[in-house]
């Protein structure tokens, strides 16, 4: 995709869904292949420390499932049909040849699935180095951040391995930088739609986030630049819709049809939480002499809530609900993946919140392989048509 | 068809124990002034607890026996009526369940807790039951962060160890605080000796089913020992228990006894059983006089039979050990299948059973992949599917089919081979 020539921003939204829904990862093997010596490194959700794969020379992919453009014929004969579907379809992309460039594969604590599926990489793709990050539980305590750097390091030492490259202090910095700037530009983009939604629409909003996980960093940054000067010149006049809060997307992502459906349906949405490792920070990592464990300090002290951090030291319910009302907020939409257990558990004590602060809700499972969303849209419209009425 | 009488004098002893145990829970519960503190099995480190007299409280082990009982369903669906969903791992949903219920079972009433001790040993869902915990009973709760087992050699490192022995400096100042007293070196030297010993004696008695005939089931009979083995390890009962178990056994072995009349078939079986149904399980295997010989379950708690024992003379450390590297629950997948291999062939195994348990996707996310890689080196294997506590996931005639239908393609292969032999 060539940014600096598509005039029109809708154009350039069409390019970036086409860039990330093509099941050929376009971008990164372009990347890859211009120059000898590079490296793709694919990471599994929530959130991965992509700065330190960037240092080390290798281009960092969000893996984000196949959505529901590929039918699942392998992986099903080794996971469960209890499982969620992201983890059937990354295997799936596997096994079809579709990860064949990738050099490395990374893996988080999120889930007992997710954990699992580390370790099924690594026996059916003996050569593709496969890593597994442990993240703290006990967080805001000095030994998890101590704990997380040296993970850090063992996770940069498998990185550099991969690439065959060293990394300098200065080198990691730079990256902090650039991915800094880059959740800044997220954090705009977010902070403009719940100011006016009639301006960005979510599935805007979605297209210019996710291209990140396909493309370069720096060319991912000269978009968000690009759509910011865009944004500020458009246009547009508000619709009488409710505004809702969007959580449970957090791993395997809605097809885009059904984000955009939410919206059809009568509602502006002024948060979510879909792709939410790309902006896991409330605000920019640090910048000392020891960037791992600036990165690892942001993550145990400066990391946003999620269905995936535990030990938080406050209820995530009530911090949800209290978010919703600090974004004036009409409604929640609790979103979630079929069997996504982190976040069924979660809807539990969110519910429960709700209900006690009289917040407005609807519960709503999706698969990332559905294609009919017509059920999705009626449920949506009349909750929005009840809201109407409370 | 095999007789199935499998009441043996152990299993008295076992529920006269855990009656006394569940009798300790009531009387904390209605007032004895005896701190319980709630844990998780995967690698539980009871020592400390025990050192300090403090209760220790196994949510998984209430849940289980409800489900024994019969009684799960009812507070599965309670729980469910507040919003957990079906796909929600079910212990978690008895549990909650039972606390909204009162915390009263046919046999204990469970006691609020003092202290919520969340072991992470690699079980996500053990983060968020007890975060959910945290939030209903608003007590205290120690997150014990211990980090997976991710790397070839399956040891951990240093760093993981140090981090964890930092915190169980801070876990011992927090409970000494429930306790109201300090914790005694000597103590701790003391139960940490009677658990080295119980573990000792626990590996001894799971050597024994390479005896053919196996002198128990390991399996349906290892999961009687499996609740002192947790709730009493680390006292002078429990470790008595252990060695009335191993002596028994040894003495069946010597004679030549098994728990069936015949031992026709010898199994590995990998998964936790379906509670509800237990006995019914069972069954299905005697009526073809299927043994089984080895189980990766009855590992979640700790790894015993691999050489590992808790070490009086370091006793923080060999608690940590345990936790980081000697409980199915913190190890890797696959060194899961390398377990089963060992049994396979250090048991003298012929087949593998798989029971896929929906509750619980640490153990059964992937079996699928785990049936191809036995399957492939030509390990008979069969994969089924059911729950560990929600009895509307057990499909009894479904089950029974596909048992049969194994057992009697083995014994088919048997035959063959014996006539080719």
């Amino acid at each position: 995709m060539n940014i600096e020539v598509i005039n029109r921003f809708d154009e350039l939204i069409d390019e970036c869904i086409e860039t990330f829904e093509s099941l050929d990862f376009p971008e990164a093997r372009a990347w890859k292949s211009a120059e000898p010596g590079r490296a793709l490194i694919g990471c599994f959700p929530v959130y991965a420390p992509v700065e330190i794969f960037h240092a080390a020379g290798a281009l960092p992919v969000g893996l984000a499932g196949a959505g529901n453009r590929l039918e699942i014929s392998h992986a099903d004969a080794r996971f469960q049909s209890f499982v969620c579907s992201i983890i059937k379809s990354t295997l799936e992309l596997g096994m079809v040849g579709k990860l064949d460039d990738f050099d490395g594969l990374v893996f988080h604590s999120i889930c007992d699935p997710a954990r699992n599926l580390a370790s099924v990489f690594t026996r059916n793709f003996p050569n593709t180095r496969v890593e597994y990050v442990h993240f703290p539980q006990r967080l805001h305590s000095e030994e998890a951040v101590t704990y997380l750097e040296r993970e850090y390091r063992r996770i940069l030492d498998w990185a550099t391995a991969t690439t065959g490259r060293s990394v300098t202090d200065e080198e990691l910095r730079r990256s902090i930088a650039l991915y800094n700037a880059i959740r800044t530009g997220i954090r705009w983009l977010y902070d403009f739609r719940r100011a006016e939604p009639h301006k960005l629409s979510t599935r805007e909003l979605y297209a210019l986030v996710r291209y990140g996980h396909v493309a370069p960093p720096e060319k991912h940054l000269r978009l968000l630049t690009h759509a910011f000067d865009e944004l500020q010149r458009r246009e547009g006049k508000p619709k009488d819709r409710a505004r809702i809060l969007l959580v449970g997307s957090f791993c395997e992502q809605p097809p885009l049809d059904l984000i955009a459906s939410i919206e059809s349906a009568g509602c502006y949405v002024v948060d979510d939480d879909f792709l939410l490792g790309r902006r896991f920070f409330s605000a920019d990592v640090a910048d000392s002499r020891n960037p791992l464990r600036d990165l690892a300090d942001a993550y145990v002290n400066h990391s946003v809530d999620s269905s995936v951090k535990h030990d938080l030291g406050h209820s995530k319910a009530e911090a949800l609900v209290a978010r919703a009302r600090a974004y004036d907020a009409d409604a929640v939409v609790v979103l979630t993946a079929k069997f996504c257990e982190p976040a069924l558990f979660d809807y539990a004590l969110y519910r429960k919140a709700f209900h006690e602060a009289g917040m407005p809700h609807v519960f709503l499972e999706f698969e990332e392989k559905m294609w009919l969303f017509d059920k999705v849209k009626t449920e949506i419209e009349t909750f929005v048509e009840s809201l109407l009425f409370t | 068809m095999a007789e199935t009488a499998y009441q043996g004098r152990l299993h008295l002893l076992q529920k006269d124990l855990m009656s006394q145990y569940y009798g300790e829970l009531t009387a904390s519960a209605e007032g004895s002034g005896v701190p319980a503190a709630y844990l998780l099995i995967g690698g539980n480190p009871v020592e400390l607890l025990r050192a300090l007299d403090i209760l220790p409280v196994y949510p998984e082990v209430n849940a289980l026996q409800l489900a024994v009982k019969k009684q799960s369903l009812a507070h599965i669906q309670a729980a469910e009526g507040m919003g957990y969903s079906t796909d929600n791992c079910a212990y978690v949903k008895a549990d909650i369940g039972l606390y909204f219920a009162g915390r009263k079972t046919p046999f204990a009433t469970i006691p609020e807790p003092s202290l919520l001790l969340c072991n992470y040993v690699g079980c996500n869902v053990y983060l968020h039951w007890f975060d959910h915990l945290a939030e209903y009973t608003k007590r205290p709760t120690f997150h014990l962060d211990i980090p997976f087992i991710r790397n070839a050699s399956g040891r951990p490192s240093s760093d993981d160890m140090a981090y964890v022995l930092r915190q169980l400096e801070q876990l011992v100042a927090v409970c000494e605080e429930i306790a109201g007293k300090r914790l005694d070196p000597q103590r701790l030297r003391r139960v940490v000796e009677l658990s080295s010993q119980t573990g000792r004696l626990w590996s001894e008695i799971k050597h024994l089913t390479k005896s053919a005939p196996a002198p128990y089931d390991a399996y349906f009979d290892s999961v009687t020992m499996m609740a002192p083995l947790y709730c009493l390890r680390g006292t002078e009962e429990g470790l008595t228990f252990f060695q009335t178990a191993r002596d028994e056994y040894a003495q069946m072995a010597a004679d030549g006894k098994g728990p069936l009349e015949r031992e026709d078939f010898r199994f590995v079986i990998e998964g936790p059983p379906p509670w509800p149904y237990l006995r019914v399980f069972r069954d299905m295997f005697a009526r073809w006089n299927a043994v089984a010989v080895a189980s990766t379950y009855s590992t979640v708690g700790g790894l015993w039979e691999f050489g590992f024992a808790h070490d009086p003379d370091h006793p923080m450390e060999s608690i940590a050990e345990h936790l980081l590297t000697w409980n199915l629950t913190n190890r890797n997948f696959l060194q899961r299948y390398d377990q089963i291999d060992r049994y396979l062939k250090e048991w003298n195994a012929d087949a593998l059973v798989i029971h896929s348990v929906k509750s619980c996707r640490l153990f059964s996310a992937g079996q699928g992949d785990m049936r191809d890689y036995f399957t492939q080196r030509g390990v008979p294997t069969l994969l089924v599917e059911s729950d560990l506590e929600d009895p509307r996931y057990f499909s009894e005639a479904q089950m029974r089919t596909r048992i049969d239908a194994f057992f009697e393609s083995l014994a088919h292969r048997k035959l063959t081979a014996a006539a080719g032999a």
